[in-house]
C-alpha cells in the first residue's frame, strides 16, 4: 500500500517502463483467451455457415461424413458424467476433510493430507489405464458391455477426488477459531459442531472447490475416453455407452478433415462455453462471498 | 534495485527471444524430409527415416502421424513432402502417386474363451449392424456381443466399411475405440466382445499371451503369412504418397523405403513385406 502510493505520486522512468511491460504482459495473458475464442470461431466457421448454429443441437446423431451433426447425446454424457462425479467427489471429499481435520489424530492427519496432494498429480491417463485393464473387466462381469457412463463417472470421481478433498480441508482450516470455542463454551457435542457450525460456515469455500473440481471433471479427456465406451447416445442408464464431448475432439481430430473437422472445432467451442458459464458461476458465488 | 533488475531482466529476455529466432534459420539449410500421416505408417516410417539419415548425413527425417487423410492433405497442400497412407488411394484422390512399401492387414478378434471359431461375412454384418445381439445366434454362449468400433475418420474403419459395404451409420456399437491397442484390451478384457485390429497387431499381443482370438476370414487364417501372399480378403497396402513426380531426396527416400535393406524394420513392425 505504502509503497504503491509512493510510486503513484512519484513515477519515475523505470516505473513507467515496468508500467509498459507488465501491461504488455497482462494484456497477452488476457488476449490468449480472446484468441482462442477467435480461433475456434475462425476454424467452425465453414460448416457455421452452411448449417447454422441450432443443427448442431437438433440433429438426431453424430455422423460428419453423412452430414448428420448432432452434439447433444454428448453435452448431456458431458454434464451427466461431470454432474455423477461431483456428487461422488463432493460427498468423499467433505468426508475425508472433516475427518482429517476434526478426527484424525495429527500423526494420521498429515500423511493422510500428503497422500492426498500426490494422488491430484497422478496423469490421467495412468487412471485411464487403470480403468480399462482393471475397472471395466469388472463392470463386464457385472453388466456388460462394461465401458459405460458408470466407469466414466468412477473414473472422474477418482480424479477430481483430491481437488475437492483438499480445497474442503482448506475451507474447514478457515473457519474462524472462535466459533469452535464458541461451540465448546455451549456444550455442543462434536457432531453437532462440525454439522450445524463449521459446514455452514465453510459452505461457500466448499462450493468453490466444487466448481474448481466441475472445471477439471468438463475438461478431462483421456481417462474418460478410455473407459466410457464413446458411442454417441444420450444415456438412458449408468449403464450404457457415453461420448463426452472432449472425448469427441480427441477421438477424430486427427483424422477429420473439411466439415468433419469444423464440426470438431464447434464441439471445442461448446465446452468452452459451458466453463466460461462455470467461471461466471464461480465469479458471482465469490462476490457474494464478500458481502457474508 | 530490484525494480531495475527486473527491466533488465525483461530487456534480456526479449533479446534472448529476438537471438533465438535469428539463430534458428541456418538449421533450416539442412537438407529434411516431412512426412505426416497414417499413425499405422508413422512408426515404420520413423524407423526407415532413422537408418536413411544414417545412410546420408545431413539429411533429417521428420515424422509425425495424424491419420491417412492428414497424410493425402499434407502431401496435397505440400506442408509434408511425403505423406503416409494406410489404403489405397481414392479415386478422387488420383492427382496424387503412390508406392507401396508393405503390406497390413485388419483381423477380427475375440476373447480367447469365446467358442465361436469363425463368423461368415453375412454374419459379421448383421452382428455389427445390430440384428444378432447374441452369441448364441452364431454358435457361442447365451451373452449379449459387446461390438466394439473404430473411431469415424480412421483408415481401419474405411477399410472396415468398405470391404462389408457398411456406411457408418448402419453400426450399432457398444464400444468406441481409437487406436489398436485400445481395442486388443477392450476385447481381452471382456468375454463377449468382437472387435478388429490391425493382423500384425494381433498376431503380436496374442503371441504374447494376450487372451484374444483372431478370426479367420473366408476360410483364410488371419495371419501375417496370408497376407503376404495375398490370400487374406482384409488386407491393405501401407503407402508413402506425393504430390507430383518425385525426384531428388523424396525419390531416393521412396527407392530406399521399397527396398530390401528396410525388410527388417518392416518386419520388426509386425508388418509384411513386399515380395521381390
Amino acid at each position: 500500500m505504502i509503497w504503491s502510493k509512493h510510486s503513484i505520486s512519484s513515477p519515475s522512468r523505470t516505473d513507467a517502463r515496468l508500467a509498459g511491460w507488465l501491461s504488455v504482459a497482462a494484456g497477452l495473458a488476457a488476449a490468449v483467451l480472446v484468441l482462442i475464442v477467435l480461433f475456434l470461431l475462425h476454424e467452425s466457421w465453414p460448416v457455421l455457415k452452411r448449417i447454422g448454429w441450432l443443427r448442431f443441437f437438433t440433429d438426431a446423431a453424430w455422423h460428419p461424413s453423412e452430414g448428420l451433426f448432432g452434439l447433444a447425446p454428448m453435452l448431456w454424457a458431458t454434464l451427466a458424467s461431470s454432474a455423477g462425479a461431483l456428487v461422488l467427489a463432493g460427498g468423499l471429499g467433505v468426508a475425508s476433510a472433516l475427518f482429517c481435520r476434526f478426527y484424525a489424530p495429527p500423526s494420521a492427519a498429515r500423511p493422510y493430507r500428503r497422500t492426498v496432494a500426490l494422488l491430484a498429480g497422478i496423469p490421467s491417463v495412468v487412471f485411464g489405464f487403470w480403468g480399462l485393464t482393471v475397472l471395466l473387466p469388472l463392470i463386464v462381469r457385472w453388466q456388460p458391455p462394461g465401458a459405460s457412463l458408470l466407469a466414466g463417472i468412477l473414473i472422474l470421481t477418482l480424479m477430481i477426488l483430491p481437488t475437492m478433498a483438499l480445497t474442503a480441508d482448506a475451507a474447514l482450516a478457515a473457519v474462524p477459531k472462535a466459533y469452535l470455542h464458541g461451540a465448546a463454551a455451549l456444550g455442543i457435542s462434536r457432531s453437532g459442531t462440525v454439522l450445524r457450525v463449521v459446514l455452514p460456515a465453510a459452505r461457500s469455500g466448499i462450493i468453490a472447490g466444487l466448481l474448481l473440481a466441475a472445471g477439471r471433471a468438463l475438461g478431462e479427456t483421456m481417462a474418460v475416453l478410455m473407459v466410457a465406451g464413446n458411442v454417441v447416445q444420450t444415456p438412458n442408464s449408468l449403464f450404457d455407452p457415453v461420448r463426452t464431448l472432449t472425448a469427441n475432439i480427441a477421438l477424430e481430430m486427427a483424422y477429420a478433415t473439411g466439415e468433419h473437422r469444423a464440426g470438431l472445432f464447434v464441439s471445442g467451442l461448446v465446452l468452452t462455453g459451458m466453463i466460461i458459464l462455470l467461471a461466471v458461476a464461480a465469479l458471482r458465488l465469490g462476490g457474494a462471498r464478500s458481502h457474508v | 534495485m530490484p525494480r531495475l533488475s527486473l527491466n533488465r531482466y525483461l530487456s534480456a529476455l526479449s533479446v534472448m527471444l529476438l537471438v533465438a529466432t535469428t539463430t534458428s534459420i541456418p538449421q533450416a539449410a539442412e537438407r529434411k524430409l516431412v512426412l505426416t500421416g497414417s499413425s499405422t505408417v508413422a512408426p515404420l516410417a520413423a524407423e526407415i527415416g532413422k537408418r536413411f539419415e544414417r545412410e546420408n548425413p545431413g539429411v533429417r527425417v521428420d515424422v509425425q502421424s495424424g491419420g491417412s487423410s492428414r497424410g493425402i492433405a499434407d502431401a496435397r497442400s505440400g506442408l509434408a513432402d511425403i505423406g503416409l497412407v494406410s489404403r489405397a488411394l481414392k479415386p478422387d484422390e488420383q492427382d496424387l502417386k503412390s508406392f507401396t512399401i508393405a503390406l497390413d492387414g485388419i483381423t477380427l478378434i475375440v476373447h480367447k474363451d469365446n467358442p465361436v471359431q469363425t463368423l461368415t461375412d453375412p454374419q459379421i454384418v448383421d452382428i455389427y449392424t445390430g440384428k444378432i445381439t447374441r452369441w448364441r445366434a452364431v454358435g457361442g454362449a447365451d451373452r449379449p456381443i459387446t461390438v466394439v468400433n473404430k473411431a469415424e475418420g480412421r483408415s481401419t474403419l474405411e477399410l472396415f466399411l468398405h470391404h462389408f459395404q457398411l456406411k457408418s451409420g448402419d453400426i450399432k456399437a457398444h464400444v468406441v475405440i481409437g487406436e489398436n491397442q485400445q481395442g486388443i484390451k477392450t476385447v481381452a478384457g471382456n468375454t463377449s466382445a468382437i472387435g478388429y485390429v490391425s493382423i500384425s497387431t494381433a498376431e503380436y499381443e496374442a503371441s504374447q499371451g494376450v487372451p484374444i482370438k483372431l478370426l479367420p476370414m473366408a476360410g483364410v487364417d488371419a495371419s501375417v503369412e496370408n497376407v503376404r501372399n495375398g490370400r487374406f480378403p482384409l488386407a491393405r497396402p501401407l503407402n508413402l504418397v506425393t504430390k507430383a513426380e518425385s525426384e531428388g531426396l523424396v525419390r531416393q527416400f521412396i527407392d530406399f523405403s521399397r527396398s530390401e535393406s528396410v525388410h527388417d524394420l518392416v518386419e520388426a513392425q509386425y508388418f509384411v513385406p513386399l515380395a521381390h
